[in-house]
C-alpha cells in the first residue's frame, strides 16, 4: 500500500490493557513475539494499563481491551483482541507489505 | 447542597414496596411513570430514528445535573460532542456550561469511525474503565448510553459483544447509577439488536406517526417492573424548553373547586347564573354563525380586565386587529386593555400546527402571561386538524390544565345547524357551564337568543333571553312568551309597545279616578260646609232660645201661680 511507510522507519505501537487479566497478558506476549519476528529492531512498544490510567481510555477513545494502536507509521490503525490470530494482526498493521 | 442520600423530590407512590425513583424533570413524564425512572437501574428508551430518544435522554441528564443535584455522563456513540451541544442548545440546555461546572461529561465513543481489526479475544473493559473514570470524576448518578447498538456495527464477533453488553448492564447496576439506554427500533423487535433482552426494569417506547399530514410523537411505558405506571400512549412534544409529555387523561381529578364567582360582563347573564361563572370553571358558548359568541367572549375578557386581572384570547379565525375593530363596533374597547397589558391575543390558524403542538404552545403562552381568564375562539376549528377523538382528548387536557391553574376558560364552538353537534355534546360533558346562543326565526326576522343549557353547581335560569348586540355591548332583553312561543325582535317590541300602551291607558284611568275623587272631595267639603252652616245656625238659635228660656220657665211658674190665684183655686198657702 502506498500510504505505508518505508521499511527502515521505526514503528511505534501502543497496547492498551487492563491490569493483569489473562487477555492482557496474552496480548503483551503475542505482540512482543510478533514484533521480534516481523519488525525486529525497528519497533517501539508502549503498554498502557487503563486500570492505572483510566482517564486515558477517554482521551485515546478506547472501547475494547486489549487494543493495539499503530501510532507510527501513519495512518493510525487499531486492532483489538489478545492478538492470538497473528495473521489478522499482520493484516491489521499492514506489516507484511511493509516488510517486503 | 442536599445530602446525596436524600431524594430531592418526594416520590408519591409507595416507597415501601416499589422501586425508588429518579425524577426525570421532564414535563409529564414523571407523572406517567409515577415519579421517575427506576433509581439505580437501567431504562431502555427505544423508537424509530428522529423520534426524540437522544433528546429525552439528554434532558434526563440535564435536569438531573441542574435540578436534582445528580451529575451525569453522556456516552455518545453516534453524534459528536460538538453536534450534541449544538442540538440541545435549541432546547435551552447549556450543556457546555454544565460540563465546565463539572456536572456533566459528554463522551463521544468513536467506534463507528474507526476500522477495527479483530485479532483474538477482547472485552469491553476499555468502555467500562472509561465510563467508570467519568462517573468517578464528577460523582455521576446518571448515565446515558446513546445508542449502544452502534457497537454491533463496529464488532464482527456478535456473540462476544452480546456477552459484553450483558456485562456492561450488570456493571451499571453494580455502580448504582440510573441509566438510560437508547435503542433504535427494529423490524419485529423493540430494538434492532434486541437490547431489551438486557434491560428489564423499564422500557419506554417512542413513536412518531403522521395522521392527516400532522405528525405526532407519542410515548408509551411498555414496562416498568414493580411500579404502577400509565399504560396509554401519551403524545409528547419537543418544545423550546425540552420535552413535554401530555397525559391524555389526568391521573387524578383533584382540581380545587372555587366558590368565588366571576362576572360574565353581562349583568343579566350573571343574574341568570345566580351570580356569574365560578372562578376556574370552563364555559362553552355554543352557537350558530353570527350569534355573538365572540362578542360574549370579548365582553367576558373586558370585564376581567376591568377588575385588573389578565385575560388571554386565542383566536383561530380572526386576527387581533379584526377582533379589536369588530368589538369596538359594539362598544367593547379591547385595544385599551391590550395597551395596558391586561389582554393578550394569540391568533393563528389551527392548521399551522398539530394538535399537540397547539396544546403545548397554548400552555406555554398561558404560563408566560399568567391570565385568570382564557378564551378559545372557536374550538370547532380545531376539529379541522384532528379527528373528533383526538380533539376531545386534547381539549380534555387543556381543560385539566386550566382547571389545575384555576383559570376560568371560555370556549366558543360553532355549529352549522341550530342543534349542537356531536362534538359539542362530547365537549359539553367537560365543561361546567354550557351556554347556547342561536337565532330564532319569526315575523320575518332572525333574532338572537341565549339560554343556559347547563351550569354545574349553581341555580340557573331556565329562561330563554333575547340577546342584543348594542352599541355598548351585549344586553339581554326579556322575552315574551305568547301563544306562538317566545317573542323576539320586533314581535317583542310590538309586545312591549302594547304593554306600554296598556300601561298608559291605566295611568290615564287612574288620573281620571283621581280627578273624580278630588271632585267628590270638593263636593263633600261643600256639603259638609253647608251642613256645618245649618248646624251653626241651629245651634245659634238654640243658644238664643236657651238664654230666653231661663226667664220663660220662671214666667211659666209665675203665670201658673197667678192663674191659680186668679181662678181662686189655690189658697195663699198653696201659692207659697
Amino acid at each position: 500500500m502506498t500510504d505505508d511507510a518505508a521499511p527502515q522507519e521505526i514503528w511505534h505501537l501502543r497496547l492498551y490493557i487492563a491490569g493483569r487479566s489473562a487477555k492482557s497478558l496474552r496480548a503483551q506476549a503475542n505482540l512482543r513475539a510478533l514484533c521480534e519476528e516481523h519488525l525486529a529492531g525497528r519497533h517501539e512498544i508502549e503498554v498502557i494499563d487503563l486500570e492505572q490510567h483510566p482517564s486515558l481510555a477517554r482521551s485515546d477513545d478506547i472501547v475494547a481491551i486489549p487494543t493495539l494502536v499503530r501510532r507510527l507509521p501513519e495512518p493510525l490503525r487499531r486492532i483489538i483482541g489478545d492478538l492470538s490470530n497473528t495473521e489478522r494482526v499482520l493484516v491489521g498493521l499492514r506489516v507484511e507489505e511493509a516488510a517486503q | 447542597m442536599p445530602s446525596p442520600a436524600v431524594d430531592p423530590v418526594p416520590v408519591p407512590s409507595s416507597t415501601l414496596s416499589g422501586p425508588r425513583k429518579a425524577p426525570t424533570g421532564i414535563t409529564g413524564l414523571d407523572e406517567v411513570t409515577g415519579g421517575g425512572l427506576p433509581r439505580g437501574r437501567s431504562t431502555l428508551v427505544c423508537g424509530p430514528a428522529g423520534c426524540g430518544k437522544t433528546l429525552l435522554a439528554m434532558e434526563f441528564l440535564v435536569r438531573g445535573a441542574s435540578e436534582y443535584d445528580e451529575p451525569g455522563v453522556f456516552l455518545a456513540f453516534e453524534e459528536s460532542v460538538e453536534d450534541l451541544v449544538v442540538n440541545v442548545a435549541s432546547l435551552g440546555f447549556d450543556v457546555a456550561q454544565l460540563e465546565a461546572d463539572g456536572r456533566m461529561i459528554l463522551d463521544h465513543v468513536g467506534v463507528a469511525d474507526a476500522e477495527l481489526e479483530e485479532a483474538g479475544e477482547w472485552d469491553l473493559d476499555g468502555l467500562l474503565l472509561r465510563l467508570g473514570a467519568s462517573i468517578d470524576a464528577i460523582g455521576a448518578k446518571r448515565v446515558v448510553i446513546d445508542t449502544v447498538e452502534t457497537l454491533f456495527g463496529a464488532f464482527s464477533d456478535v456473540v462476544a459483544l452480546r456477552a459484553e453488553l450483558r456485562r456492561l448492564f450488570a456493571w451499571l447496576k453494580d455502580r448504582g447509577v440510573t441509566a438510560v439506554i437508547t435503542g433504535e427500533r427494529g423490524g419485529g423487535t423493540l430494538t434492532r439488536h434486541g437490547i431489551e433482552e438486557y434491560v428489564s426494569d423499564c422500557v419506554i417506547v417512542l413513536d412518531q406517526r403522521v395522521d392527516d399530514q400532522t405528525s405526532t410523537r407519542r410515548l408509551r411505558i411498555l414496562k416498568y417492573r414493580g411500579s404502577v405506571h400509565g399504560t396509554n400512549e401519551y403524545p409528547f412534544l419537543i418544545g423550546k424548553d425540552g420535552l413535554s409529555v401530555l397525559p391524555i387523561t389526568s391521573l387524578r381529578l383533584d382540581h380545587r373547586a372555587s366558590a368565588t364567582r366571576v362576572t360574565s360582563g353581562v349583568p343579566r347573564l350573571d343574574a341568570m347564573l345566580d351570580g356569574g361563572f365560578f372562578a376556574g370553571s370552563t364555559i362553552l358558548v355554543n352557537g350558530t354563525p353570527g350569534t355573538g359568541k365572540s362578542t360574549l367572549a370579548a365582553q367576558f375578557c373586558e370585564a376581567t380586565c376591568q377588575r385588573g386581572e389578565r385575560s388571554m384570547y386565542f383566536a383561530f379565525e380572526e386576527s387581533q386587529a379584526q377582533i379589536v375593530r369588530n368589538m369596538a363596533s359594539v362598544g367593547i374597547d379591547l385595544q385599551r386593555w391590550v395597551d395596558e397589558g391586561l389582554l393578550a391575543f394569540r391568533c393563528f390558524r389551527p392548521t399551522l400546527l398539530g394538535l399537540e403542538a397547539h396544546l403545548l404552545s397554548m400552555q406555554t403562552s398561558i404560563a408566560e402571561f399568567d391570565p385568570t381568564v382564557v378564551v378559545l375562539d372557536p374550538i370547532s376549528d380545531l376539529l379541522r386538524i384532528g379527528s373528533g377523538a383526538d380533539v376531545f382528548a386534547m381539549l380534555t387536557r387543556q381543560v385539566d390544565y386550566l382547571k389545575a391553574h384555576g383559570i376560568t376558560a371560555m370556549f366558543t364552538s360553532l355549529n352549522s345547524d341550530s342543534a349542537p353537534g356531536q362534538a359539542d355534546r362530547q365537549i359539553a360533558s367537560l365543561v361546567d357551564t354550557w351556554l347556547l346562543v342561536r337565532t330564532m326565526e319569526g315575523n320575518g326576522e332572525y333574532n338572537r337568543v341565549l339560554a343556559v343549557l347547563k351550569s354545574r353547581g349553581m341555580a340557573h335560569s331556565n329562561q330563554i333571553r333575547e340577546f342584543l348586540l348594542t352599541s355598548h355591548g351585549i344586553e339581554l332583553a326579556d322575552v315574551y312568551v305568547g301563544p306562538q312561543g317566545v317573542l323576539t325582535g320586533s314581535a317583542r317590541q310590538a309586545q312591549e309597545a302594547q304593554e306600554r300602551a296598556k300601561g298608559e291607558a291605566r295611568l290615564e284611568e287612574l288620573e281620571q279616578r283621581r280627578t273624580n275623587l278630588e271632585r267628590r272631595r270638593e263636593a263633600v267639603e261643600t256639603q259638609t260646609a253647608a251642613l256645618w252652616r245649618d248646624f251653626d245656625q241651629e245651634s245659634a238659635a238654640v243658644e238664643r232660645l236657651l238664654s230666653h228660656g231661663s226667664t220663660g220657665t220662671e214666667d211659666l211658674a209665675g203665670q201658673r201661680a197667678e192663674q191659680g190665684r186668679l181662678r181662686g183655686v189655690d189658697s195663699d198657702r198653696d201659692a207659697r
